[in-house]
């Protein structure tokens, strides 16, 4: 049982590069004979590297991970997609759109039975955010029965790259329509979460030193030596997949597979955006860990500091929530922890007890357990509001606007449509958040003749 | 007489090999060697180097938890699982019943029958097939309730018996009401009798009775597959006083589900207690009748002989029909005493209320309809699922 990775743009090479790296790390770590044990071959084989221009690729090819990838599951160009949706989804799309697709069948075919595609890419930039959306349409075409997982890093505000705010909300919506699930993660949080970390290891105090080597954004103990700039926060991304797919590389007494991650936390089509956030994001130096720091750790999971998205799920609305725990960590602790947060979490009025629960028993490297929670929750609508914000700031005075509507394909009616797409889904959610404020009294009940 | 179980998903993968273990101890410890024999019989079948195989079929939609039951079975070194007995794909079913009942299940529909029919026709007699699962998940639920189905087809003359796990109320799986409304509603006009257990229930008798301060899934099992075998186990029935009994299962059904409206069985079973306190407790047999009978109903006043009270029972069933008393001169499973009752009353009542108020919940604001729809399972389904389900509910609360 297997996904395949495909990768789109610098983002996504450089974020893929850190989960195989991290992802054999753990593997090494579990199975002391060989780093390529048979769970793990699996996700090698089926990778798909794509960018527009080579820098990225071509550091993989060269770098300590090369002999795991065959130049054929590579794709790419030389000028890139300068920062333009349009050029990376029509131009570049149309070109390599044979290429890509036949790369991904014969990834396919490796496999016994492909259940996922995960696909990474940023949103704020061409090639990723253009060309990756081409190919989720693809996907939906292709193999229609496969789930698509989209990891996608969303800009900040202060992204230097201008027309960011096009790129995100054009792509945003192939997301909506084309993806089965979407993680979205902000550069921002991911920044704000690296600094805490730096400083809180510079500034220990005494009795709570905090390892400074063995964290969630440290790659030590891979196969790459040294760290780049960037590995910090891509490595917390990279840490999320390998939580995500715990369960599908190693045992636990409670499976939780993609498959079921994407039918429990989706009740509605278009509202498939997760917010992930993931604890520990470091290791203390004290390693016996008494039962009040197992129920800190789910405490912080539902903490706006650790979410991977500028985003307070706890002080919003509930859809659906999954916790993906693992380590030595038994079922008792996991549902005294749900009695206990349970009241302090507002869920929608048809899914007050939305859980979806997995056990893992093998932990990350570096920590006794850890917990991964994703929230389908109204708490995005923020995020997306502000994307709105920014794109129509753009908009309104046609900045940059020639540079898409000269690539053979592109219309204006792309970006009102991408624009009402985006309105629409803020709707949605704005419409569940006032079902909060209603008193809640349960629907009648069928009634049935005696 | 022989049992064939059939365990489906994980559920029933992971209980399934703790009810053999259990089984197997308990009758390997009993030192009579009649008890031990027959209840051999009932469970495993022997290859002729003399090793016991259990009379079991695995079925899964994914490969991990079948591997691990298999593997842990033969290091035990005491029985194991048949080599060709289990059916497993890769994908899983994601938590859908629609996937499991409408895709995995008629696709897989003649491996699994084969294999079914192989270990039915290796019992020289056949005293019903036992299918354990959950009703929250995809796998157990839907692809549970379409292989019953198929087996009701094979065997239409068979006693099946369903074994039902249901999960903690506060949630393991979001969609698991809308999965248990769907199998309950079908498993009760295809099962001659569904077994329940609760884990909300089984976690309490591990903390509150056990005293298991971190209580793990095997936990639970144990518990479970504890109570199981001793109702499956041989005893000395109405029927068959003086020798085991070679028809359990039907006799299990003739006493419990006299009316095909009521059909949930609960099962408590009395001591259950850690292994330390075992050594330094002794009990008597009124004690722990009374101690039963007390489950049965909080606050009713206790009498020797009590469970032949009247007023416990329904007026329109013959007095001599509503209890029946099983013995078995054999301790079981390390206690020196213990009773078990499996009764057919309104103690799952609330808790199936309470299951079918949510899904309703959920299904009123048609949540998650598209994942069910996209596989074949249409609203009209669920409509006529939630009206079954009403039925039952409403005969059993006119008790």
């Amino acid at each position: 049982r297997t996904q395949s990775l495909i990768r789109f743009g610098q983002c996504g090479n450089q974020v893929g590069c850190r989960f195989w790296d991290l992802a054999l790390r753990e593997h090494a770590h579990v199975n002391k004979k060989g780093i390529y044990d048979e769970a793990l071959s699996s996700f090698f084989q089926n990778a798909v590297l794509v960018d527009m221009e080579e820098g990225v690729l071509s550091e993989v090819l060269q770098g300590p991970l090369r002999q795991l990838f065959s130049t054929t599951q590579l794709i790419s160009d030389v000028s890139g997609s300068g920062n333009n949706w349009a050029v990376g989804h029509h131009s570049y799309g149309s070109v390599y759109r044979e290429q890509i697709v036949d790369q991904v069948r014969r990834a396919a075919e490796q496999c016994d039975c492909l259940q996922c595609f995960f696909i990474i890419h940023s949103m704020g930039g061409g090639t990723g955010s253009g060309l990756g959306t081409r190919v989720l349409k693809l996907l939906e075409d292709e193999f229609p029965e496969v789930c698509r997982l989209v990891t996608a890093v969303y800009p900040s505000a202060e992204d230097d790259v201008i027309t960011s705010p096009y790129n995100s909300v054009l792509a945003m919506r192939e997301l909506t329509e084309h993806a089965d699930c979407v993680l979205p993660i902000e550069n921002q949080s991911l920044v704000d979460i690296v600094s805490k970390i730096q400083h809180m290891a510079h500034t220990g105090k005494p009795g709570s030193v905090i390892k400074k080597d063995s964290t969630i954004i440290s790659g030590q103990g891979g196969v790459a030596k040294t760290e780049k700039p960037f590995d910090a926060m891509n490595n917390i991304v990279a840490n999320l997949l390998l939580n995500i797919t715990s369960s599908a590389r190693f045992e636990g007494s409670l499976n939780m597979d993609l498959n079921e991650i994407a039918m429990n936390l989706v009740p509605f089509p278009r509202l498939h955006y997760l917010v992930s956030s993931l604890t520990p994001l470091y290791t203390l130096a004290d390693v016996n860990i008494p039962t009040r720091r197992l129920d800190q750790m789910f405490t912080d999971a539902f903490s706006k500091d650790h979410q991977l998205m500028r985003a307070d799920p706890k002080h919003n609305l509930y859809l659906a929530c999954a916790l993906m725990l693992r380590g030595n960590v038994q079922l008792s602790d996991l549902r005294r922890n749900i009695e206990r947060l349970r009241p302090t979490l507002s869920f929608v009025q048809w899914n007050t007890e939305g859980w979806k629960t997995g056990l893992c028993s093998v932990p990350p490297v570096g920590h006794t357990h850890s917990l991964l929670a994703l929230a389908n929750n109204t708490c995005v609508k923020p995020s997306f509001m502000e994307l709105r914000e920014r794109f129509v700031r753009l908009y309104r005075k046609k900045a940059h606007l020639h540079h898409y509507l000269g690539v053979d394909g592109m219309d204006v009616s792309g970006f009102s449509e991408a624009l009402s797409s985006l309105t629409g889904l803020i709707d949605q959610y704005s419409q569940l958040d006032s079902t909060n404020t209603a008193p809640s009294q349960d629907p009648p009940r069928l009634n049935i003749a005696c | 007489m022989s049992v064939v179980t059939v365990q489906l998903g994980q559920c029933g993968n992971q209980i399934g090999p703790e009810l053999f273990s259990t089984v197997y101890e308990d009758s390997t410890g009993a030192g009579r060697k009649t008890y031990q024999e027959s209840s051999r019989e009932r469970f495993f079948w022997e290859t002729s180097d003399g090793v016991l195989v259990a009379r079991s079929v695995l079925v899964d939609m994914e490969p991990k938890v079948i591997s691990q039951a298999v593997a842990k079975a033969s290091k035990s070194g005491k029985w194991r699982y048949g080599e060709k007995a289990h059916f497993c794909q890769k994908q899983g079913s994601g938590n859908n019943w629609a996937n499991g009942y409408c895709v995995h299940g008629p696709r897989h529909k003649e491996s699994v029958e084969d294999l079914v029919r192989r270990e039915v026709e290796r019992c020289d007699r056949l005293a019903g097939i036992f299918a354990m699962m959950s009703v929250a998940g995809g796998t157990g639920s839907g692809v549970g309730t379409f292989v019953t189905q198929c087996l009701r087809d094979m065997y239409p003359q068979a006693f099946i018996l369903n074994h039902l796990t249901w999960p903690y109320g506060t949630g393991e799986v979001i969609v698991q009401n809308y999965n248990s409304v769907l199998t309950l509603s079908r498993l009760y006009q295809l099962s001659d009798a569904l077994v329940v257990h609760e884990n909300d229930t089984v976690h309490k008798i591990c903390s509150r009775l056990m005293n298991i301060k971190h209580i793990s899934i095997g936990d639970i099992n144990k518990v479970i597959a504890h109570q199981l075998g001793s109702v499956l186990q041989p005893a000395y029935t109405g029927d068959s006083p003086s020798n085991y009994s070679r028809n359990p299962i039907g006799e299990l059904l003739s006493s419990l589900v006299c009316h095909p409206e009521y059909k949930l069985l609960s099962l408590c079973n009395i001591p259950q207690m850690s292994h330390t306190s075992l050594a330094y407790s002794a009990y008597t047999w009124p004690g722990l009748l009374k101690h039963l009978r007390q489950m049965l109903i909080a606050n009713a006043r206790m009498e020797e002989g009590a469970f032949k009270d009247p007023a416990l029972y329904v007026p329109w069933l013959p007095p001599d029909g509503t209890f029946s008393l099983w013995n078995s001169p054999v301790p079981f499973n390390g206690y020196e005493k213990s009773a078990s009752l499996v009764s057919n009353s309104q103690s799952l009542l609330k808790p199936l209320d309470n299951m079918v108020r949510k899904a309703w919940n959920m299904f009123v604001s048609r949540a998650y309809m598209h994942q069910y729809t996209k596989f074949g399972i249409s609203e009209d389904d669920f409509l006529d699922s939630f009206t079954t389900l009403e039925q039952i509910i409403s005969s059993y609360s006119h008790l």
